[in-house]
C-alpha cells in the first residue's frame, strides 16, 4: 500500500519507528571530505528527513553497518577466549535500490558460501531496509545495465520526497499502521526508479582466458595507484583480513579482530616466507574486474557489480569502472568468443 | 554464545615435537575427529594471530602439524610450544581422497615443505598392496632442509623413492637437480591410467605439470594443492579466492582439469 503525507507527518513516523529502532541514513558531512571544504556523505544516525541526504549519492555506502571496517570477534586475557560483545539493536537503514541490491552479494559471501559467519548472522539479523527512491541517475552510475536499477522487494517501506510532500511505498503491516496514524492519505506508490543511465556498460556472457593476458590491464599498473579506495566504497566488496594485538605491557590482555583488506593493495595475497602472486597493479584490477561482472557470477548465478559507480567518484586516479567493463567486453569480441 | 562460534579456536595439546630442520618441526597435535592429507588447520596464538598449516600426519588420537618458521604466528609457535598447546580450529580444505592412489600406477612429486601435506598420501602409498609401482619424487633446496628423514628412509625400503637436492656442498653423494628431471624416466607400464599427485612451491608445480603431460599423463588424472593466503579457511575473507574458486573451500586440492583454469 502506498501513502502521501506531509514531511511532518512523515517525521512524525520516523520518531515512533526510532523508539524501537536505530535509523541509519546518509547524512551530509560539512567540511569532512578528504581535501579542505569539501563535504562526505556516510551512515549515521537520523532522527528526521533533516538528518538525511537524499540530494547526492552517498561517497560510502551502508556496508561497514553490517561488516565494520574493523570488528573484534575475540578478547583473549591470559588463556581465556572471550567472544566480543556485539550491538544488536534493531535497525532500519535507508539505502537506494543498487544498494538493497548489494545485501544479496553480502548475504551469500558470509552465509551462504558453503558456511554462516556467526557474527555477520548477528548483526544482519536486526537490519531492515527502507528504499531512497533514485528520481534521476547520478554521475557514474550504471545501474541499469546492472539490472540494479529496481530495488527488490525485501524493503519495509520507500521514500520519495517532492516538494513538502513525502510518497512512501510501505510493504509492511506494523509500518503501515504508523502511516496511519499519523493519517496519511493513500494512495498507490510506485518508487522513483532510474530507467536510464548516461553511462552504459555491456557485459560479455563469457570471459574466455585469453582476456587474462590481454594488453588492456597493463594501463592500470601505469595508472592504478593501488590506494584501494575503490574496494572500501564498493558496496559489494567484503574482503577481510584477520589481525591480532595485544594492548598491555606484559602482552596478557589481547583481542583478535578483521578488519575490512583490499585485493588492489600489496600484501593481499602474500604468504608465509614471502611468496606473492599479482604483484602489478594491472593484475590486481583484472582480479577485481573479473570478480565483479564473472567470478562472482560463475559462483552464484549473478553479477557482483550493482553499478553504483561509488569506485569511479572515489578514484584519485580517475579511472572507471564501467569503462573497463566495456574495454573486457571488446577485448572478447576481438577474441571472436561470445 | 548460544552456539559454537566456527571462529573460536580450541586448545590442543601438544603430544611431541619433531625437529627436521632448524626451521621446520613437526608438532604432534592431541586430535580426535575426521580428517585427511591436504587438509588444513587455522593455527593460532592469540594475540599473535592465525596461520594455516597442512596436516602431516593423522593418527588415532593426534594430527602433525609441520610448522616453518616463517612468519609472525610461526615464530610464536617456536618460541612458545614448550610443553603446552597451541589453539587450533579446523579441519578446513577438500584434502586428498588417497583410495584414488593406492590401487594402480601412482607418482607424487613434492617439493620442501610441500612433502607435508602428501605426507600422509605418501605412507598410504607405502603401505598399499603393490608399493612397486608407486613413484614418489621429492626435492629440497639442499640436504640440510631435508625433512621427514625417517619417512624418507622408510619410503626408499618400500617404494620408488627418489631423492633429489636444488643444491649441495662437496661431497654430498645423493642426487642434484631439480625434480622435473626425473620426470621423463619414471619406467610406467601405463601412463595413460596412471594417477599424479604435485605438491610444492608454484614454479616447481607448473614445470613438473608440464612434465606430466609431455609423459603422457592425462589431465584428468593429475592432481595439485595450491598455496594461498588463508585468513578465515571459511569462505569469507576472500585472499585464497582464484577466479570462482575459493582455495579454503573448493581445495586446497584440485583435479588439473579444473586447475588449469584457475588463472591467477
Amino acid at each position: 500500500m502506498g501513502y502521501i503525507l506531509e514531511k511532518e507527518s512523515f517525521n512524525e513516523v520516523l520518531k515512533k519507528l526510532g523508539e524501537k529502532y536505530r535509523l541509519y541514513a546518509p547524512v551530509r558531512k560539512i567540511g569532512e571530505g578528504r581535501f579542505t571544504d569539501v563535504d562526505v556523505v556516510r551512515y549515521d544516525f537520523v532522527n528526521c528527513l533533516e538528518d538525511m541526504e537524499l540530494e547526492a549519492k552517498s561517497d560510502y555506502s551502508f556496508k561497514e553497518l553490517l561488516t565494520p571496517l574493523s570488528q573484534t570477534l575475540f578478547f583473549f586475557t591470559e588463556g581465556e577466549t572471550k567472544e566480543a560483545d556485539m550491538d544488536t539493536s534493531d535497525v532500519i537503514i535507508f539505502l537506494r535500490a543498487c544498494d538493497l541490491h548489494s545485501v544479496k552479494r553480502l548475504d551469500d559471501i558470509y552465509l551462504n558460501n558453503k558456511f554462516a559467519d556467526p557474527f555477520y548472522e548477528k548483526i544482519r539479523a536486526h537490519v531492515q531496509f527502507a528504499l531512497i527512491g533514485c528520481s534521476h541517475s547520478f554521475e557514474n552510475c550504471f545501474c541499469v545495465d546492472m539490472e540494479s536499477n529496481i530495488a527488490p522487494e525485501q524493503y519495509l517501506f520507500s521514500l520519495d520526497v517532492s516538494g513538502d510532500l513525502v510518497k512512501s511505498a510501505v510493504r509492511s503491516e506494523e509500518i503501515e499502521k504508523l502511516f496511519q496514524s499519523v493519517s496519511a492519505k493513500q494512495e498507490e506508490v510506485i518508487p522513483a526508479h532510474v530507467t536510464e543511465n548516461p553511462v552504459r556498460v555491456e557485459i560479455p556472457d563469457e570471459i574466455p582466458n585469453t582476456v587474462y593476458q590481454s594488453k588492456l590491464w597493463e594501463e592500470y599498473s601505469a595508472r592504478c595507484i593501488d590506494c584501494g579506495r575503490c574496494n572500501m566504497v564498493c558496496p559489494t566488496c567484503t574482503c577481510f583480513t584477520m589481525q591480532d594485538t595485544f594492548y598491555t605491557e606484559n602482552g596478557k590482555v589481547g583481542e583478535r579482530r578483521r578488519v575490512a583488506a583490499s585485493c588492489m593493495i600489496n600484501g593481499y595475497t602474500r604468504v608465509a616466507g614471502g611468496g606473492e602472486y599479482r604483484r602489478t597493479n594491472g593484475e590486481r584490477m583484472r582480479f577485481k574486474v573479473l570478480h565483479k561482472i564473472s567470478d562472482h557470477r560463475k559462483r552464484f548465478g549473478y553479477n557482483m557489480c550493482v553499478g553504483c559507480g561509488r569506485c569511479d567518484d572515489v578514484c584519485p586516479e580517475y579511472i572507471k569502472f564501467s569503462n573497463i567493463i566495456n574495454k573486457v567486453n571488446r577485448a572478447v569480441k576481438e577474441e571472436g568468443v561470445r | 554464545m548460544s552456539q559454537e562460534n566456527i571462529y573460536l579456536p580450541f586448545q590442543a595439546e601438544i603430544l611431541d615435537v619433531i625437529k627436521h630442520t632448524a626451521k621446520e618441526y613437526t608438532f604432534r597435535m592431541k586430535f580426535e575427529g575426521e580428517c585427511k592429507p591436504g587438509q588444513f588447520f587455522e593455527v593460532s596464538v592469540p594475540k599473535f594471530g592465525e596461520a594455516p598449516i597442512s596436516i602431516s600426519g593423522i593418527g588415532e588420537d593426534f594430527v602433525d602439524l609441520t610448522i616453518r618458521r616463517v612468519g609472525v604466528v610461526t615464530n610464536e609457535v617456536f618460541e612458545h610450544y614448550k610443553g603446552q598447546s597451541l589453539l587450533m580450529r579446523g579441519p578446513y580444505g577438500n584434502g586428498f581422497d588417497t583410495e584414488l592412489y593406492t590401487e594402480g600406477e601412482t607418482v607424487v612429486i613434492a617439493g620442501g615443505t610441500g612433502v607435508s601435506p602428501v605426507r600422509g598420501v605418501i605412507q598410504a602409498l607405502a603401505d598399499s598392496s603393490s608399493p612397486k609401482d608407486k613413484y614418489v619424487i621429492v626435492g629440497f633446496k639442499s640436504p640440510e632442509d631435508m625433512l621427514f628423514r625417517a619417512d624418507l628412509e622408510e619410503w626408499n625400503e618400500k617404494l620408488n623413492l627418489t631423492l633429489t637436492v636444488d643444491g649441495a656442498p662437496e661431497g654430498y653423494d645423493g642426487k642434484v637437480g631439480l625434480v622435473t628431471q626425473y620426470i621423463p624416466e619414471l619406467p610406467l607400464k601405463d601412463v595413460s591410467t596412471a594417477q599424479a599427485v604435485v605438491v610444492g612451491p608454484p614454479a616447481m608445480m607448473r614445470f613438473s605439470v608440464k612434465g606430466l603431460l609431455e609423459k603422457g599423463f592425462r589431465e584428468e588424472n593429475i592432481w595439485v594443492s595450491q598455496e594461498r593466503k588463508m585468513c578465515c579457511g571459511l569462505g569469507k575473507c576472500g585472499h585464497c579466492r582464484i577466479g570462482d574458486k575459493y582455495v579454503c573451500l573448493d581445495g586446497p586440492v584440485f583435479n588439473y582439469t579444473v586447475s588449469k583454469d584457475m588463472l591467477d
